[in-house]
């Protein structure tokens, strides 16, 4: 509370003296929350990042890690609306409507409208940037940014007489792939593992629907299409893996579970976020694959992952600082330190022309498979009230795979519910 | 005198009574407020609806699922962690090698975190390579099962942890009320040729009135209270499964911000546990023993 009451009067007296760049120099320490949603050392990275940052601004950042991406959203809500909040917060990309609708954020351009400032936030991936856009405005700067993807067993590929370096680009070429590296007795194996659990059935979902070319929701974010015939298919087909094909378990299965069953051995192939590369890498006793995921003719997926967000309790030095903070996180090097490191994508073409990241990619050439991907990736769900729109989503998409529902009927619930969720906001 | 006396029992009183002004009476009575008005939100200040809270969560087909669920977990719980604990209770009473140990390992569970404890029986409920499927693929040959992700098994999953958790707990107060009880009494009754069992019931039982009746009261209120492992392991899934009174009320209160709806499950939540608080004790308190 003293630092904050501190920082205001302190950036009252500069505010009346000096521009923007010198506020920033009057704050010492900044807040921010993070989720994980891979595995590896995530927050000793994190903990550099910050060092760093200290060492070259002098401003200290205290990094909170705060769970999953959902009880980090729930966690700085909680403290903001409690008048404690973190400064900034990397949230889901996909909260951007919900968040606008609390009325906690702060726009990148009301804090910073520079041209230095412009052309940083136009050197991103247009991709990762329509999560961030909204009313003209630039509401959150790309951080760790996904595709799914897929990691795949070559040593089990070659022992059920398929082909380790054609993996399976289509929905049939997955559904027989899945058929030989299924195994039923003595030790299963499942030839194919997606996540369903409430964080992530969603996610995978969209993937599922962009293959079949089909976009969940509108650009607002205020309607959403899940009894689409498109949709249907989709949840039919996934449906049909677990209980038609049997390659992949019926029920949930958790999305942290997943990096675990593929180096067990128990999952030959497993749908998961790019994120996971590196620990993958380091931890998987056998050689491995990366590719994009099959559509119904070919490779699609869907964007994924954190964006960095300014709260409006920060006060005008503070915010300041966390952008500067922003900057300094997604700047060439560091988000190529962060791809390496990680897996996640570097969110900038130019950390692609780093010498670091150009020689990490020519001596594993699967850190490009997922930027490979983007141009025939779709955006996260992502509407108002998105926690909500995700449950009925998610609720539904749990009963289709515990065999409670046909595809029919649980898109059809999901609709109603996200109908009857959204009304208010179609209504302005 | 007077004045100065009533001031002075006041003044005692103060204390214990803003302790439960400010923790228990005012929350309450504000729950009950905000449960009356719709949820603010950045462009629609909240107003005065009445009822329409409770007209709409009596149309909300998850409220009565995790009413339903709460009932089969609360009914489950409560008889299952009673027996439990008394049993375990008795067997580490009697004289055995190896109490001390035995009853440490009892009450282990009590110490430990939820979250923890959720942690480990995640664990425990992996399909394939968790304990739990490796127990039944030895003894009886079974499949990989998907404890805590399929809608068939999952609450019953929930029910174990909770009462695993929980026993241990209440094995300590029975294990000190059945060393209070005098031994002459059961003497007595070997004399007159009692076989066990009718010791057992008719004085042990008897005798463990007043502490069956606290346990009781625990139980119930730890069968709506006890629900850290469920956000931890499934989050009220699949497809609301596992969903409680407890869970729903954070879901819609912190996961959507519709403080209104949570206040009026809060609400639903509170009548319910004075309900079966004043049951108990105008019930059953008539036929506890006290010494």
């Amino acid at each position: 509370m003293t630092t904050t009451r501190r920082g205001l009067m302190a950036a009252g007296s500069v505010l009346l003296a000096a521009p923007a760049l010198a506020q920033s120099q009057q704050v010492r320490e900044l807040t921010f929350y993070y989720p994980i949603a891979i595995g590896g050392p995530v927050p000793r990275i994190i903990d550099g990042y910050c060092e760093a940052f200290q060492r070259e601004s002098g401003i200290r950042v205290n990094p909170v890690y705060a769970g999953t991406y959902g009880e980090t959203l729930t966690k700085a809500v909680t403290a903001i609306r409690g008048g404690t909040g973190p400064h900034f917060s990397v949230l889901l990309a996909a909260e951007l409507h919900s968040l606008r609708d609390m009325d906690i954020l702060t726009q990148i351009e009301e804090i910073d409208a520079g041209a230095e400032t412009r052309a940083w936030l136009a050197g991103f991936f247009p991709a990762f940037m329509a999560n961030s856009l909204a009313e003209g405005k630039t509401w959150s700067v790309p951080f760790q940014r996904s595709t799914s993807v897929y990691f795949y067993n070559k040593e089990q590929f070659r022992e059920a007489g398929l082909d380790p370096e054609a993996p399976p680009r289509t929905w049939a070429e997955l559904v027989e792939a899945g058929r030989r590296l299924t195994r039923r007795e003595g030790a299963v194996r499942w030839g194919v593992q997606l996540a369903t659990n409430a964080g992530t059935a969603q996610w995978t979902f969209g993937a599922l629907c962009n293959q079949v070319g089909h976009v969940l929701m509108n650009a607002a974010g205020t309607e959403v299409f899940f009894n689409h015939p498109r949709a249907i298919e989709a949840a039919e087909f996934w449906r049909a893996l677990a209980f038609t094909h049997r390659i992949t378990p019926p029920g949930v299965t958790e999305w942290a579970t997943l990096p675990t069953n593929f180096m067990n051995g128990t999952a030959a192939m497993i749908w998961s976020t790019t994120g996971n590369l590196t620990n993958i890498r380091e931890n998987a006793r056998f050689a491995f694959g990366v590719a994009g995921l099959p559509g119904k003719e070919g490779p699609r997926t869907v964007v994924g992952g954190g964006n960095l967000y300014i709260f409006k309790n920060a006060n005008p030095a503070e915010r300041a600082a966390a952008l500067r903070f922003a900057r300094f996180v997604t700047s060439a090097e560091m988000a190529a330190d962060w791809c390496i490191r990680t897996g996640y994508l570097a969110v900038r073409p130019d950390a692609w022309e780093t010498e670091a990241l150009r020689r990490y990619t020519a001596e594993f050439p699967a850190a490009l498979v997922a930027k490979e991907q983007l141009p025939v990736a779709t955006g996260e769900l992502s509407t108002f009230e998105n926690q909500r729109v995700y449950k009925a989503l998610n609720d539904n998409l749990q009963a289709l795979l515990t065999g409670a529902k046909t595809a029919q009927q649980a898109m059809a619930d999901a609709q109603a519910e996200a109908d009857r969720v959204l009304r208010p906001f179609r209504r302005a | 005198m007077r004045s100065r006396t009533t001031l002075h029992a006041w003044l005692m009183l103060a204390p214990a009574m803003v302790l439960l002004i400010a923790f228990t009476h005012y929350p309450a009575v504000a729950t009950f407020w905000d449960s009356l008005f719709s949820t603010p939100r950045a462009t629609r200040p909240a107003r005065f609806v009445g009822a329409e809270n409770y007209r709409a969560l009596a149309e909300d087909p998850v409220f009565w699922q995790a009413l339903t669920n709460n009932l089969i977990y609360a009914g489950a719980t409560i008889p299952l962690s009673i027996v439990l604990a008394l049993m375990m209770a008795l067997w580490v009473n009697g004289k055995i090698a190896g109490r001390t140990a035995l009853r440490m390992a009892y009450f282990t569970p009590t110490v430990l975190p939820m979250i923890a404890v959720a942690n480990l029986w995640l664990f425990f409920y992996t399909p394939d390579y968790g304990l739990i499927d490796r127990i039944t693929a030895a003894l009886f040959g079974w499949g990989p099962t998907n404890w805590i992700g399929a809608r068939e098994t999952a609450l019953w999953a929930m029910i174990a942890v909770a009462v695993w958790k929980e026993a241990g707990f209440f094995m300590i107060f029975y294990l000190a009320a059945l060393q209070a009880i005098p031994p002459s009494l059961h003497e007595a009754a070997a004399v007159e040729g009692a076989s066990r069992a009718r010791i057992f019931f008719r004085v042990t039982l008897p005798l463990l009135g007043p502490t069956t009746l606290f346990i009781l009261v625990n139980a119930v209120i730890n069968g709506f209270r006890l629900v850290d492992h469920i956000i931890v392991m499934t989050r009220g899934g699949p497809d609301n499964a596992t969903q409680l009174l407890l869970t729903y009320i954070y879901e819609v209160g912190f996961r959507f911000w519709d403080t209104a709806t949570a206040s009026a499950l809060t609400m639903v939540l509170l009548a319910i546990l004075a309900l079966g608080a004043a049951l108990q004790f105008l019930l059953l308190e008539k036929r506890t023993h006290y010494r």
